[in-house]
């Protein structure tokens, strides 16, 4: 990853016009509001489409917190993700009736547990290492899941039904597709905030500085390992949150979500969007689901989309490696 | 009486079969993971789709040999032809990368393997196809009884990786390719053509993965996902023995291999892979360069 040169001051004109900060945060106002509209305009299959696409993008932009801010590529996110959904799962099936709250909170809990695991040791390594670890771990928590069948419901996974959106003493209403929508949505942008909010406080700063040169941040003087370590905590704790939302739309947990093949898509979605962006990875899973639902559309369902779309990933990384939202990078992160 | 009962409590002609299995399994895995650390030692690429490369190889078999019947040309017809594959899939995805961050080629060669497993599952169906045996011996050693066949995959493992070792050694583009493995500048200053010489160790690397596919199929079933199993030991097996290390790595596959066919005296094989896992984490934490390498001071 090499650095670009600083950008040039803009011209004082617009400077005097429009701050950057009005820009954002105008264009944040613009996208959520279409993405609040849209439930009321689209079908029924599009609404879910959309959902989906949010919870891909929110997997896709907890790996962007590693991959394009810390330098370290994981492919071991499926098991943060699956972790979450069963961790959801536990709680809709132990508890009756179900909670959303106790769902979310085990979710969290289970996937934070399992990411400071893997933090603790698969951080010691680096890059290629990193990588392989992580998968490897990821590996592990599938085979356990997939073979310890009277707990975790083996290869067929559990089916549970979904909580109401409720708030304990004040309202609760069942959830419908506009519901779920707008609840993943502004679960996804507080996410988006939040991690917006890590990256630009001096945490934030120290990991990008892990990213660009790691020996000199360890000769600065900061705990290298311990950063690392809490990144793939955040990483793996909003991973979770996008399993628990995963499960709740979908209403099944099953290990094939811990398989590394998902740690993939969402690197991925990662790549095609824009690494380092954050707002990237979401736009590349949008993409990659779209021109998903396109190819199937057009050939069939049979139709074997990923070939086409693998091609497009490796043009990718060969000629436009920032992704999609790669010449806004700096100005996003501004 | 202590200790009888203790003897007798192990299953020792269960021990003896694993033991053979355990070093039948790892020869394989030898074959494979060599061309990986061929690859990844020359050009530091992690290369994702070696999976891919062992299943396809082990298709072209079941094809050639539905079509002419005869298994030893099948696996020479897989050998080229996955070489061949390999040789353009270096040309179109690893070349322009050269240079790049080594995460760069883990990624484009995750790509190649999502098109390769895709196509197959695309080409093939999703049934498993069976390679037949070249031939159904059995032999009986004590009162174990042991197919010829997988003596046979173990002793032609062995002469592969050995003739490739031989070549390395003392052939002249096996010189060119050791010196490209430690300096490519200084091998490119003495006139080595560098560009050509991964092409070819990446063809070399691809045609060993088909040929342990062809080789591997009549004991499993041949199927579209055979590849990403193989290529998670085959990286447990590269980095266990040292990245780059080939006599690492054909030790480390015989020893996880055999570790695996111990653990599956107790366990389902599929709980069986966990102690590899293991093996690879404690590696990792505690000697990162491998375990079959000297300490670097």
């Amino acid at each position: 990853m090499t650095t670009a040169p600083l950008d040039k001051p803009m011209p004082l004109k617009r400077r005097a016009l429009l701050s950057h900060s009005m820009v954002f945060w105008l264009g944040f106002a613009v996208v959520m509001a279409l993405l609040i509209v849209a439930p009321l305009v689209l079908s029924e299959f599009w609404r879910r489409f959309l959902t989906e696409v949010l919870i891909w993008g929110l997997l896709a932009m907890s790996s962007d917190l590693l991959i394009g801010y810390t330098g370290m590529v994981s492919f071991g996110h499926s098991a943060f993700f699956g972790l979450g959904m069963y961790g959801a799962a536990a709680a809709l099936l132990m508890f009756s009736p179900p909670s959303l709250w106790l769902a979310l909170g085990f979710g969290l809990v289970a996937s934070a547990v399992i990411a400071l695991f893997v933090a603790y040791f698969s951080t010691r390594l680096r890059d290629i290492y990193f990588a392989i670890t992580t998968l490897i771990f990821s590996q592990i928590f599938y085979v356990i899941i997939f073979t310890w069948t009277e707990v975790t419901g083996g290869e067929n996974g559990l089916n549970f039904r979904r909580p109401p959106l409720a708030i304990p003493g004040l309202f609760s209403v069942p959830f419908n597709s506009e519901t779920m929508h707008w609840f993943v949505l502004a679960v996804v942008t507080a996410s988006y905030l939040i991690l917006r909010r890590i990256t630009q406080s001096p945490f934030g700063m120290v990991l990008q500085s892990i990213r660009e040169n790691e020996p000199r941040t360890r000769a600065i003087g900061y705990p290298v390992e311990r950063y690392k370590i809490v990144a793939v905590m955040l990483s793996g704790l909003f991973a979770g949150l996008a399993g628990v939302l995963y499960a709740i739309q979908n209403r099944f947990a099953a290990p094939d979500f811990i398989f590394f093949l998902v740690s993939g898509e969402a690197v991925i979605f990662n790549v095609m969007g824009g690494i380092g962006t954050l707002v990237g990875p979401i736009v590349g899973a949008g993409f990659f689901q779209l021109m998903r639902e396109l190819l199937s559309r057009l050939f069939g369902d049979q139709f074997p989309y990923l070939i086409p779309l693998g091609v497009v990933f490796i043009v990718m990384i060969i000629f436009l490696p920032q992704g999609l939202l790669g010449f806004a990078r700096r100005w996003l992160n501004r | 009486m202590e200790l009888t009962a203790i003897l007798n409590a192990i299953p020792w002609d269960q021990i003896l079969i694993q033991t053979v299995n355990g070093i039948v399994t790892g020869m394989i895995l030898a074959l494979i993971a060599s061309g990986l650390t061929l690859i990844f030692g020359i050009m530091d690429v992690v290369n994702f789709a070696h999976g891919e490369l062992f299943m396809l190889g082990a298709y072209i078999g079941v094809v050639v040999l539905a079509t002419t019947g005869n298994f030893w040309l099948a696996l020479l017809i897989a050998t080229l032809v996955v070489a061949l594959l390999g040789a353009a899939i270096q040309i179109a995805t690893l070349r322009p990368l050269l240079g790049r961050d080594p995460l760069t080629t883990i990624l484009a060669t995750f790509g190649v393997s999502l098109i390769l497993q895709n196509y197959a599952l695309w080409q093939f169906g999703p049934v498993a196809r069976k390679i037949q045996e070249p031939f159904t011996g059995h032999f009986t050693f004590f009162y174990l009884e042991y197919p010829w066949y997988r003596i046979m995959i173990a002793g032609l493992s062995a002469a592969i990786i050995g003739g490739f070792w031989l070549f390395l050694k003392y052939g002249k583009y096996g010189i060119w390719i050791r010196a490209t493995t430690q300096d490519r500048v200084m091998a490119q200053a003495m006139g080595i053509p560098v560009p050509l010489v991964h092409t070819a160790a990446f063809a070399l690397g691809a045609g060993m993965a088909a040929a342990s596919g062809v080789l591997f199929g009549p004991l499993v079933g041949v199927n579209h996902t055979m590849g990403l199993d193989w290529v998670l030991k085959a990286f447990i097996v590269v980095v266990v023995g040292g990245m780059g290390n080939l006599g690492g790595s054909i030790a480390a596959a015989i020893f996880i291999s055999l570790l695996e066919a111990y653990a599956s005296i107790w366990v389902s094989p599929a709980q069986a892979v966990i102690v590899s896992f293991i093996v690879l984490i404690l590696t990792l934490l505690f000697r990162p360069t491998g375990l079959f390498v000297p300490t670097p001071k």
